[in-house]
């Protein structure tokens, strides 16, 4: 029997993390590396895919990471692709498997993958937001036959800077995920797509009735990416983004994520379309 | 009701009785106006002041407080709830505590506000004439004190008369001083206070406070905060003195020995340029009026929205805070009178 995560800090202090430790490091990319972080015994994660914790250095502070494990692959541990960004993630950076880091949530709303069974999948990251689309990926992939169609739009500034690279390969050889790749510049070796994300929407059709699409990426690219997905026919209700904020509590109080009456933190970090789109701050 | 008569001439001899179980703040002189702090000696109080500077939420959320500590990376919890009676208080500002509860409650609740809270008892103080010329509360709808006030102050000349409004004022009262229970004539002089004093405000919004939340939504692509922005000088100062203005930031500070330190909770404010920004660079509120409108809508809409109760009671510190000389009243007048207006003038809200 354990004891979730979220349960244990409601029982003593919401802003309380509890200590964790990294059972190993893999370095993805000059900036990214991947942290497979451990509980304390007893203790569980239960987290659903999109949703975030507040990972801590004590002595440095606090930041938002996404969980880019699914809770299908927990196995007592769970995964974060931190980019090395700033003070927290620098920090993280400079660690080592079996050094301790403090962990407060799971946060917020993930996607909600019972809605997207029994539908087309159209998966857009760009840049690092792989790293929560990752934890739906996976989870999709070991429910594969509640899924429809399953196709994958994922574009970088550089090769060097593409996530999760030999995941990437495999997916693309299971023959039930559709990959297309796309980098802004090329380098020598490169023989895929050149371009920013929305060039490969003209090779990907969809079935805008039966399709669920989700985005996560950095602010400019969901501008772009909206215009091509709607171009698609996808209706507003079904397309889903991940938002970044500040957020420095994780639980509605401290006010930096907030957007018109919105908490990121709490109602997101994962929103449907047609629920933010009224909302100025937002997009 | 239970109604009870407390003597001027017994003020002190009541926080005295006090101070015995509790730490009292109440308002005092302080820095030539006058501040809410621990009273430590009884004729620091001041009941008769007209406004306080900071607002008493300080007394919930000190301006710094200690989230937890921590040694060799190993974090404690930090429990530092002190009981404390928070001694006259305002009608505005009543309000304002009771947004914060709901601010702070939630789901989930916080634990540090929610433990102070706790320990916490109100002693409310009616207010009989504006306490300053930016004071709106009679527009805004707090000039009366809202449910479930622990206890309430009403100055008849020589006498405040004390309503118990809970269970907590009444053991509060009874634990510190015995007062006679008021007479039918001190309820004949309460009424008649009481019926005198409306006159006294004024009305200062052109529209009612029911109007506020969709003025603002209608005002969101209003030229007022661009104009408005011109003038900001975005200190931060409107934030600062605001008594529903919950937003903190986090810190870690860390020990000279480098082996342990904290994290703290600081005030924080979103008209700071770096509220919004993210690590990498990107500021989600880059404007200056962009942060303006956030904090008006804010107060004039969101908080009503999330909590039900308006984000602003109307106390006006903001108005005397700012530099620019950017206040509520006419900032909420200038966008009602610009509603229906085609083509706003660039001047108007200058004025």
């Amino acid at each position: 029997m354990t004891t979730r995560l979220r349960e244990t800090l409601d029982a003593t202090s919401v802003y309380l993390p509890v200590e964790a430790r990294i059972r190993s490091l893999r370095r993805l990319t000059k900036l990214e590396t991947l942290f497979t972080i451990e509980l304390p015994a007893g203790v569980s994660l239960h987290h659903d895919p999109g949703q975030f914790l507040e990972v801590s250095v004590f002595g440095v502070g606090e930041a938002p990471i996404s969980i880019s494990s699914s809770p299908s692959r927990s196995n007592g541990t769970f995964e974060l692709c931190v980019r090395r960004v700033g003070e927290v993630t620098s920090a993280l950076h400079t660690l080592h498997a079996g050094d301790a880091i403090g962990v407060r949530g799971p946060f917020g709303h993930g996607f909600p993958i019972h809605q997207f069974r029994g539908k087309d999948l159209l998966l857009a990251p760009g840049g690092l937001g792989l790293a929560p689309l990752r934890s739906l990926i996976q989870q999709v992939l070991d429910e594969r036959r509640h899924f429809g169609r399953v196709t994958m739009l994922y574009g970088a500034r550089h090769p060097s800077e593409l996530l999760f690279t030999e995941e990437l390969e495999d997916w693309a050889k299971r023959g039930d995920l559709e990959v297309h790749l796309t980098v802004d510049r090329p380098d020598e070796g490169w023989t895929g797509n050149v371009g920013v994300i929305t060039t490969l929407f003209p090779k990907v059709q969809v079935h805008p009735r039966n399709t669920v699409a989700v985005t996560v990426g950095p602010p400019v690219m969901y501008r772009f990416v909206l215009i091509e997905l709607l171009a698609k026919g996808i209706p507003e209700g079904d397309i889903w983004l991940s938002l970044e904020r500040r957020m420095k509590c994780g639980v509605g109080k401290c006010g930096h994520c907030q957007m018109d009456h919105i908490f990121t933190c709490q109602d997101g970090p994962v929103f449907s379309y047609d629920s933010i789109k009224p909302l100025p701050e937002a997009l | 009701m239970n109604v009870r008569i407390l003597g001027k001439q017994r003020i002190f001899e009541w926080v005295e009785g006090l101070q015995g179980s509790w730490r009292v703040v109440g308002p005092q002189a302080s820095n030539g106006g006058w501040g809410f702090g621990e009273i430590r000696s009884a004729d620091e109080i001041a009941l008769d002041y007209p406004t306080t500077i900071l607002p008493p939420k300080k007394a919930l959320l000190p301006t710094r407080q200690v989230l937890f500590n921590y040694c060799e990376g190993r974090p404690e919890i930090c429990r530092d709830a002190v009981p404390t009676v928070l001694l006259g208080v305002h009608t505005c500002d009543l309000h304002a505590l009771t947004l914060l509860d709901r601010a702070y409650g939630g789901d989930p609740p916080d634990p540090l506000y929610r433990a102070q809270r706790a320990e916490t008892v109100v002693v409310g103080l009616e207010c009989l004439r504006p306490c300053t010329d930016q004071a709106f509360c009679k527009s805004m709808g707090t000039i009366a004190p809202p449910e479930g006030v622990d206890l309430h102050l009403t100055d008849l000349g020589e006498a405040y008369v004390v309503e118990v409004g809970t269970e907590q004022g009444r053991a509060l009262l009874e634990d510190s001083i015995s007062l006679p229970t008021a007479a039918e004539d001190d309820l004949r002089r309460l009424d008649r206070v009481m019926g005198e004093k409306w006159a006294r405000f004024p009305n200062r919004l052109d529209f009612d406070v029911s109007q506020l939340p969709a003025l603002m939504l209608s005002s969101r692509s209003s030229e007022v905060w661009t104009e408005l922005a011109a003038r900001c000088l975005g200190c931060g100062a409107c934030t600062l003195v605001c008594p529903t203005c919950t937003c903190f930031d986090v810190r870690d500070e860390m020990d000279l020995s480098l082996e342990s330190g904290s994290r703290v909770r600081v005030w924080d404010s979103c008209q700071i340029a770096s509220f919004a920004v993210v690590a990498g660079g990107h500021n989600f509120r880059a404007d200056r009026a962009g942060r303006l409108r956030h904090r008006f809508l804010r107060k004039g809409r969101y908080q009503k929205k999330a909590f039900g109760l308006p984000g602003c009671v109307g106390c006006g510190r903001c108005a005397t805070a700012c530099l620019a000389r950017i206040t509520p009243i006419e900032t909420y007048n200038a966008l009602y009178r610009r509603m229906g207006e085609a083509r706003p003038t660039a001047t108007e809200v200058v004025a």
